[in-house]
């Protein structure tokens, strides 16, 4: 197998019950990062413009420029701005934030440290989806671990560099992953996402200016600030920098998290997970994530790992989830557990999503239980067009992508239940 | 400002406006549902979608903030599918219901899906049903219609100042609803019905009696508080049905209060005075007008020939129109007595003497909204003036400070910079205490007349703070509220007041009662010369009696009364000794709408028409002129109060009544005179101000009249008689007081006032002075105890 250079992962063991604490993760050149920014004063615009030569792409799913993202923060203004890390990974078939935490919860640290000291913040949330919750306690442990060793807290090392950060756990609503929706709850607010205009960069947590990164965003910073930006870059391809976590799951043998380079060959992610359980075949694969369109598996073989070529076959690399469907799956059945999901999830803010979600649902549910009728084909796709880029934030996107990949791919299958009432497979 | 282009015309929207400004500007009319000028922007029912150029996908208007050169489109094919996307997901839940549903004929849903809406539906699922709340007396629910708009939330959020409604559950699951058990108790509850755009919050009263395409659209002024709300009255088959507010900005902008709203409902009750009725033998009888006028003439002569002219007096309710409180003065004049007053529960009347003009605001209704710092004395002020407190309320948000001397601490559910809860009798050393700050503070001369009392007083630290929040502003004003008017005390209070906005250089005024609180006055409506009199007045002096000395059993020399919409168990400070006075009188004539007590102290009832049934003006608390004419005709044979008070003059032959309409009378009092805002003026002439002597410690009350109490139609308004404002009266206490009188929270208490005794429940305040008890007055459970503040006495049963 392929040796690759690992950022995130390298000296991590999940089966050793002392490898995520401080002095294991020390140990692999933990805190090194930190250490060096202040023992060499680094200046701010540096680290940013470190990572802009990294092209580190924001890893919870909309893949944004992270260097570019910390350049909107203000740098002059006066008062409290917020650093928040988005950990409420909630999207199905995602579970990389979880274990990043569980088994290198350092890493986490060290990046938002190092993003504080970037864009000038002194306070930072952690918010931990609800279901989480020894995950939680394990990051309290963490916190706790680096304040007590002079990583956190105030005058850091003995800088004047200061920041405190807190974990605050949800309660597992999926809509809470989106950024804004999150920052109300931890205004202790209806998780209900904020239109924008304003960004949280000028109007975030309390109205204050935020950035906003997902766990293994700030899981990656550390490698770039010890080995810069440009060697993190040459790892991945151009736009597409660095290493990445990605979530296999599904019919394969291993399913599990796998680190690779981005534009790894799908192919080589698929043997590392240990190939397609019991050697069938691959019949189709969400690459980012469950709100993602689904690519045929003969198009998902030929595609490599990364945002721009995911994109080119016709998908999203989103969270990196990567779901695993074999010849045996009905894809009308998946779409009806999928769909569920978003119905389920809608926050019922805005009207498409609110009331489209639960549309879509009921028809790809009738058609799955054979009282579907061939018109219903083309309304579900005519539902999803009405959703898709008219809400509030992507949950409607996200609830429509999925419906119109499936019904474009695997109409055939549509085609079956709708005309046998049963499954093709 | 940014220039932008819309449907290819360029309009210049001010930095930060939003696309949908810059559309109703140029009259572009832009689908939406949750946007709405005084409420924050939501941008959650998508229904505005509008094509920008260079935006991948269709942006709502109401959210997207207009930048230089943007190009919009609204009716483009990818506008339009995306308004006609949004209407479908708004329909496929939505009952259709339409034929039963109260918003019929003025639902904006209804409206839009003619334009928007596809002729069937391609839904084909079970509609969401979501059952309906219990929110009160005053909003009835059909929460399967609601299109979660949240504009009643955000309502209650910043307008209201209470979030009474909220957004529970996710997804299809989401539901407007109160917190658990509650109702929607906001005195400004009215304004979610006009806010929600579909049926799912509709009028109680008003459900289920009309369509409104049936209704006739009248305009009016509320004749209630003194901030003279403007009205569509709404009519069918003569009937008064439904109040909606009419804009204006600078008064009740789009709102209105609850009592404004649904007071209507006291128009139609049964208890309305049709018929004139006289008693004779010791017995009524109705008769016609014509023996009614003449019989209550020979009663009123019969009082003058055997007691004198001094002997005849007339009150008259603030909320009379101007015309009618002109013509009453007028005819008591012209029969020889100037004993007349509208003033009806003010206790001080010293400082009549002391009046430089006409009392009112002293500033603009529509100033309360740009004041960086404001000092309320004396004021139960979002029951008494519920859009002024609102006003406020947005003034605070601007960042305002709110400063408060009172003897209570309800909720203004607003910040309140600083407070000053201190007893009635300790009001005035309050405000010398501020007064004494600020003259400490600015190194200035006491004013005239004020360093006796600043000498004698310390000042605490709240005075202190808020001292220097008036101080530290720019544009400041300071404002007597009702108990502040009430107040025995009136006259030291008002020339305290006078003498800290002189210090300051801020304005001040009166929170106006009545809606024609002013308007008595212009009327000359008092018994002393105020507003515009000739020298052959001021020679005459009119120096009559004022509403106190009439009704003052010890004082009164009056045998034979006019009561013009005056229920004197409710209408006075004092009702016990009005009633007592009115009782013992030679002579009374009521004229009102309605019947109540009359019978037992008056000798004729002429029934007159309220403010739907007659043309007038009210003069509100600003100044400002606002006339109307009635939208229905009397009911039964009752007669516009001005028309009746005419033909009392001409039966006398007296000359000058020979009035045609209802405006022949309004440019005597106001054209003819000049201009009468050149007459408003708070200052007095400030005397001596000494600092009140109070006798031994003794327990104080605080009466306040209860929003729903205010006046005769309100107090008949059944829906509002059944809401949580409504309860009755209860003696409030601080836990102290309680103790110390060995009862509990909710034991019965004797309350009494001299030979007055009730009883009522105890209730704890625990914000109220220490030696104050708290008991309503203008209510029958509390009418045989007296004056509304002064000496009370509490005992356990």
């Amino acid at each position: 197998m392929t040796e690759f250079t690992l950022t995130m992962t390298n000296g991590v063991n999940a089966s050793d019950p002392e490898n995520w604490r401080l002095k294991s993760y020390e140990r692999r050149e933990g805190y090194a990062a930190l250490k060096k920014i202040i023992s060499d004063r680094i200046s701010p615009e540096e680290i940013i413009e470190e990572v802009k030569k990294s092209a580190l792409r924001g890893r919870g799913g909309a893949g944004f420029p992270t260097g570019l993202k910390w350049s909107f923060m203000p740098k002059q203004y006066e008062g409290e701005k917020y650093l928040v890390c988005n950990s409420d990974e909630g999207e199905p078939g995602t579970f990389k934030d979880r274990d990043i935490m569980r088994y290198n919860p350092h890493i986490l640290i060290e990046g938002m440290l190092i993003a504080a000291y970037a864009m000038g913040v002194k306070t930072g949330y952690n918010y931990i989806h609800g279901e989480i919750w020894d995950t939680y306690l394990r990051m309290e442990e963490a916190i706790d671990e680096a304040r007590a060793a002079g990583y956190l807290g105030d005058r850091i090392l003995g800088s004047d560099f200061s920041f405190q950060l807190y974990n605050h756990h949800g309660y597992g609503a999926y809509i809470c992953g989106e950024e804004t929706a999150l920052l109300e709850s931890i205004e202790g607010k209806k998780g209900q996402p904020r239109f924008k205009p304003p960004f949280p960069a000028n109007y975030g947590l309390y109205g204050k200016p935020t950035t906003i990164n997902n766990t293994e965003t700030f899981a990656s910073v550390p490698w770039i600030i010890r080995n810069g930006g440009e060697k993190y870059l040459d790892l991945g391809k151009p736009n597409n920098g660095g290493t990445k976590l990605f979530s296999v799951s599904g019919h394969v043998n291993k399913p599990g998290n796998y680190e690779i380079p981005m534009g790894t060959p799908f192919s080589v992610l698929l043997e590392m997970a240990g190939g397609m359980r019991g050697g069938k075949k691959l019949k189709g694969c969400i690459p980012g994530g469950s709100s993602m369109p689904v690519l045929p598996g003969d198009v998902m073989m030929e595609t490599d790992m990364d945002y721009d070529s995911i994109a080119k076959a016709g998908s999203m690399l989103g969270s990196g989830a990567v779901i695993i469907m074999d010849e045996t799956t009905c894809m009308v059945k998946a779409l009806d557990r999928l769909s569920y999901f978003y119905f389920e999830e809608s926050c019922g803010q805005c009207t498409p999503c609110r009331e489209g979600t639960g549309w879509l649902y009921r028809i790809v549910n009738r058609i799955e239980n054979g009282k579907g009728c061939m018109e219903d084909l083309d309304l579900l796709d005519n539902i999803a067009d009405n959703i898709q880029g008219r809400t509030i934030c992507a949950l409607g996107d996200a609830a429509a992508m999925p419906v119109r990949a499936m019904v474009e791919h695997f109409r055939d299958e549509f085609i079956y239940h709708i005309e046998h009432k049963k499954c093709m497979v | 400002m940014i220039n932008i282009e819309i449907d290819g015309k360029q309009i210049s929207v001010p930095k930060g406006g939003t696309v949908m400004d810059g559309a109703k500007e140029l009259g572009i009319y832009i689908p939406h549902f949750c946007y709405h000028k005084k409420l924050s922007i939501a941008a959650n029912c998508r229904m505005c979608l509008v094509q920008v150029e260079k935006a991948p996908k269709p942006l709502p208007a109401c959210a997207t903030p207009v930048m230089e050169g943007m190009k919009v489109f609204t009716r483009t094919e990818q506008a339009i599918a995306a308004q006609k996307g949004v209407m479908e997901f708004l329909l496929i839940n939505h009952p259709l219901d339409c034929p039963i549903c109260d918003q019929g004929g003025e639902c904006q849903l209804q409206d839009l899906a003619v334009g928007y809406g596809a002729g069937e539906s391609r839904y084909t699922e079970d509609k969401r049903v979501v059952t309906n709340k219990n929110l009160g007396p005053l909003i009835s629910t059909d929460m399967t219609r609601c299109i979660h708009c949240t504009r009643c939330v955000r309502f209650g959020q910043e307008i209201a100042g209470i979030m009474e409604l909220g957004q529970a559950g996710r997804g299809e699951h989401s539901e407007i609803l109160s917190f658990v058990g509650k109702s929607v108790d906001s005195e400004l509850s009215g304004n979610m019905i006009d806010l929600c755009p579909v049926g799912a919050l509709v009028s109680k009263p008003f459900r289920y009696s009309a369509r409104s395409w049936e209704l006739s659209r009248r305009k009016s002024i509320s004749p209630h508080c003194g901030l003279g709300s403007n009205l569509v009255v709404q009519v069918k088959n003569n009937r008064v049905m439904r109040v909606l507010p009419r804009d204006n900005d600078v008064i009740n902008e789009c709102w209105l209060s609850d009592k404004d709203r649904f007071s209507y409902e006291g128009l139609n009750s049964e208890d309305r005075l049709s018929q004139p009725m006289i008693k004779r033998d010791g017995g009524w009888q109705v008769c016609s007008w014509e023996d009614a006028l003449a019989f209550a003439i020979d009663g009123l002569l019969a009082v003058k020939g055997k007691y004198g002219v001094q002997a005849i007096g007339a009150l008259g309710s603030p909320h009379s129109t101007l015309e009618e409180l002109y013509l009453l003065q007028k005819l008591v004049r012209a029969m020889g007595s100037s004993n007349v007053d509208h003033r009806l529960r003010q206790a001080d009347f010293r400082l009549d003497s002391q009046l430089q003009g006409v009392p009112w605001l002293g500033t603009s209704v529509d100033d309360l909204s740009k004041l960086d710092a404001v000092l309320i004395v004396g004021s139960t002020l979002r029951k008494d003036h519920p859009l002024i407190a609102q006003r406020l309320r947005q003034a605070v948000k601007e960042g305002a400070q709110l400063n408060v001397v009172n003897p209570h601490s309800d909720d203004l559910l607003t910040n309140v910079a600083n407070e000053a809860v201190v007893s009635p009798n300790a009001m005035v050393s309050t405000l010398a205490e501020i007064l004494k700050a600020l003259v400490q503070n600015k190194g200035v001369d006491a004013p005239k007349g004020t360093s006796a009392i600043i000498k004698m007083v310390t000042v605490t630290a709240v005075a202190r703070n808020i001292a220097t929040s008036l101080i530290d502003n720019k544009s400041v004003a300071i404002y007597l509220g009702n108990i502040a008017q009430h107040h025995p005390q009136y006259s030291e209070i008002l020339s305290l007041v006078q003498s800290i906005a002189r210090v300051i250089s801020a304005r001040f005024g009166m929170l106006g009662e009545a809606a024609n609180s002013v308007g008595g006055y212009v009327a000359n409506a008092v018994p002393m010369p105020v507003y515009n009199v000739t020298e052959e007045i001021k020679q005459s002096e009119w120096s009559g009696l004022n509403a106190s000395q009439m009704l003052d059993p010890g004082e009164s020399q009056c045998q034979g009364y006019m009561l013009l919409n005056v229920e004197p168990e409710y209408d006075v400070n004092n009702s016990r000794q009005a009633l007592r006075t009115l009782e013992t009188a030679a002579f009374v004539v009521s004229m009102n709408c309605f019947r109540g007590n009359a019978m037992d102290y008056s000798d004729v009832l002429l029934p007159i028409a309220p403010f739907t049934e007659t043309s007038g003006t009210f003069i509100n608390t600003e100044g400002r002129a606002q006339s109307f004419n009635g939208v229905v005709s009397p009911l039964g044979a009752a007669r516009p109060a001005w028309k009746v008070l005419r033909v009392m003059g001409n039966l006398q032959k007296f000359d000058g009544f020979e009035y045609e309409t209802s405006e022949h009378v309004r440019e005597e009092v106001l054209s003819e005179n000049g201009d009468f805002k050149g007459r408003l003026d708070n200052n007095l002439n400030v005397r001596d101000i000494k600092l009140p002597a109070f006798g031994e410690q003794v327990i104080q009350r605080i009466g306040e009249v209860p929003i729903y109490q205010a006046d005769s139609i309100v107090r008949r308004a059944e829906s509002l008689q059944q809401t949580s404002d409504s309860v009755e009266p209860r003696a409030w206490m601080s836990s102290v007081l309680l103790k110390k009188l060995g009862v509990s929270d909710g034991d019965v208490v004797k309350v009494s006032q001299g030979d007055g005794e009730i009883q009522l429940r105890a209730a704890c305040d625990d914000k109220l002075p220490l030696d104050c008890v708290r008991v309503a007055g203008a209510h029958s459970k509390t009418a045989v105890l007296g004056a509304m503040f002064g000496e009370i006495m509490v005992a356990k049963l």
